[in-house]
């Protein structure tokens, strides 16, 4: 039996926030439910009062506006899975919910319960990160955009106020030849969490130099985390294995493993290295592969 | 702390039952009768628990009872009987992936959404798609040796 409290089913948006600020700061909302009904059950969390979002039609789209691609926080998994907007302009994206958890879970999990929980390790971050992806949160009668990277503030923790919901995500279109992936290591290949993450995106200019490039980790640091010196290394740069090498040491400097569960924090720090080095050789050769397309 | 009464369609029969707000779908099926909606490890590890909601698979188990209000609901045992069953349970029969059958009716709801969708997949998709059920016994490759015999078969769809 889970712990008691009471549940409320609003039927819109509006009437979501006016319960949540009704009942703040006793209120959470429950999306999937498959972060918070497990917590629930083993008393890491012990709201009073649950307001269910699961299935709200306002926060149930994927689209493009403007120069944007805007999906509402109640997108599952498996719908930005199978999203062919989100494939052609965020694929790193659609990468992460590839390997994410396993279909069971990907068919209720919500992009919004994922920011929402706030894991170190939380997949859909690292490449929410390098898309450069703003949240949009809401309460009654109020809204604001929020850059991703300054939402999260530690590990379970973030700038959402009690009264406030996480209603949308979005991202610019990324320029055309741009370069995007997620990589993820854990200790099975599915329902596992990530031991280490990384997304990089790169995007080449006319001389096939990097014009912009983003690299983000999770599960290394409290949060999940952009490293902006590794950025710096590869803007302006031809993806050299000399400068790949520089990009990734930033990111290892920047990670701050610690042990745990999952792995050692020397094992963490040595995948970070890994993987990191990985991704941006895979940039290197897709860059070659443009280069010789033009 | 209220109780409420909602409605589940289970199997393709309406029911109306009344559950507290902390009653998971996993308990208000069982508490339904459905037995072969099966209580493993309870917090979305096991996949013991799947059932199709609406014709997604998930787990019974992290759905709140009330989530599911006006809801479709099959489970293993709205898919086929014992003197009309399923192909895919007929092929579990066959190929013998069942052992205790503990995993058997969530991997059959996994099975059932995979060939739902995509009728012919390959030996890599169908382990993907059950990728979030346990199974103890087997070790794995008979229950994908079924799932591959039943695909192989023309289907015959309730
Ligand atoms: C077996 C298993 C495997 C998993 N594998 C992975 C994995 O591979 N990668 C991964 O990242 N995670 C994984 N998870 C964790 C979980 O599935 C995800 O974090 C999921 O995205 C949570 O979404 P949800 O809709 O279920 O959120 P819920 O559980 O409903 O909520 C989670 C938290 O977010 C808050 N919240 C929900 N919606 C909003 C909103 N709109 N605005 C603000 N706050 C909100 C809730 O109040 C709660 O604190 C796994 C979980 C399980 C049980
Ligand atoms: S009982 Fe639901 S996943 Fe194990
Ligand atoms: S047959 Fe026993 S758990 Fe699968």
């Amino acid at each position: 039996m889970l712990p008691s409290f009471e549940l409320l089913m609003p039927e819109t948006l509006p009437e979501a926030l006016e319960m949540l600020a009704g009942y703040a700061p006793d209120a959470m909302p429950l999306a999937g439910g498959t972060n918070l009904v497990p917590d629930l059950r083993g008393g890491k969390r012990r709201p009073g009062v649950l307001v269910n979002v699961h299935g709200l039609d306002a926060l149930q789209y994927i689209g493009r506006q403007d120069r944007y691609v805007v999906m509402g926080a109640g997108v599952s998994l498996a719908d930005v899975l199978e999203s062919e907007l989100i494939g052609a302009h965020g694929r790193v994206l659609q990468e992460a919910a590839r390997v994410f958890a396993n279909p069971l879970i990907r068919n209720r999990a919500t992009v919004g319960g994922n920011l929402g929980n706030a894991s170190p390790a939380a997949d859909t971050v690292p490449p929410l990160l390098v898309l450069d992806a703003e949240l949009k949160l809401a309460s009654a009668g109020e809204s604001r955009w929020v850059g991703l990277e300054d939402f999260f503030v530690d590990v379970c923790d973030t700038i959402c106020r009690h009264v406030e919901l996480i209603t949308a995500v979005r991202w610019l279109v990324p320029p055309p030849r741009t370069f995007s992936r997620f990589r993820k290591l854990t200790l099975r290949k599915s329902t596992a969490i990530s031991v280490v993450s990384v997304a990089v995106r790169v995007t080449l200019g006319e001389s096939g130099r990097c014009v912009d490039a983003a690299v983000a980790l999770g599960a290394v640091a409290p949060t999940p985390i952009r490293v902006h010196e590794a950025e710096e290394v590869l803007r302006g740069e031809a993806l050299t294995p000399e400068v790949i090498d520089r990009a990734t040491r930033f990111a290892c400097t920047a990670a701050s493993c610690i042990g745990d569960v999952r792995s050692s924090a020397a094992y963490r720090e040595r995948v970070t290295d890994v993987l990191t080095r990985r991704l941006l050789a895979e940039a290197q050769e897709w860059s070659e592969e443009q280069w010789e397309r033009s | 702390m209220g109780t409420k009464l909602i409605t589940l369609s289970v199997n393709g029969r309406r029911h109306e039952i009344v559950a507290p707000p902390n009653a998971t779908l996993l308990q208000a099926l069982r508490d339904l009768g459905c037995t072969d909606v099966k209580n493993g490890c309870g917090k979305g590890d096991c996949g013991a628990c799947a059932v199709l909601l609406n014709g997604r698979a998930v787990n019974s188990c992290l759905v709140l009872a009330w989530q599911a209000e006006g809801a479709e609901i099959v489970t293993n045992a709205g898919l086929g009987t014992l003197d009309q069953p399923h192909p895919l349970q007929t092929a579990f029969a066959d190929a013998g992936a069942a052992q205790c059958g503990y995993c058997t009716p969530g991997m059959i709801v996994s099975a059932k959404a995979l060939l739902d969708d995509n009728p012919t997949p390959s030996v890599q998709e169908i382990r993907e798609a059950i990728s979030g059920n346990l199974c103890r016994c087997t070790g794995y490759t008979k229950i994908v040796e079924a799932i591959q015999a039943c695909e192989a078969e023309p289907h015959k769809e309730r």
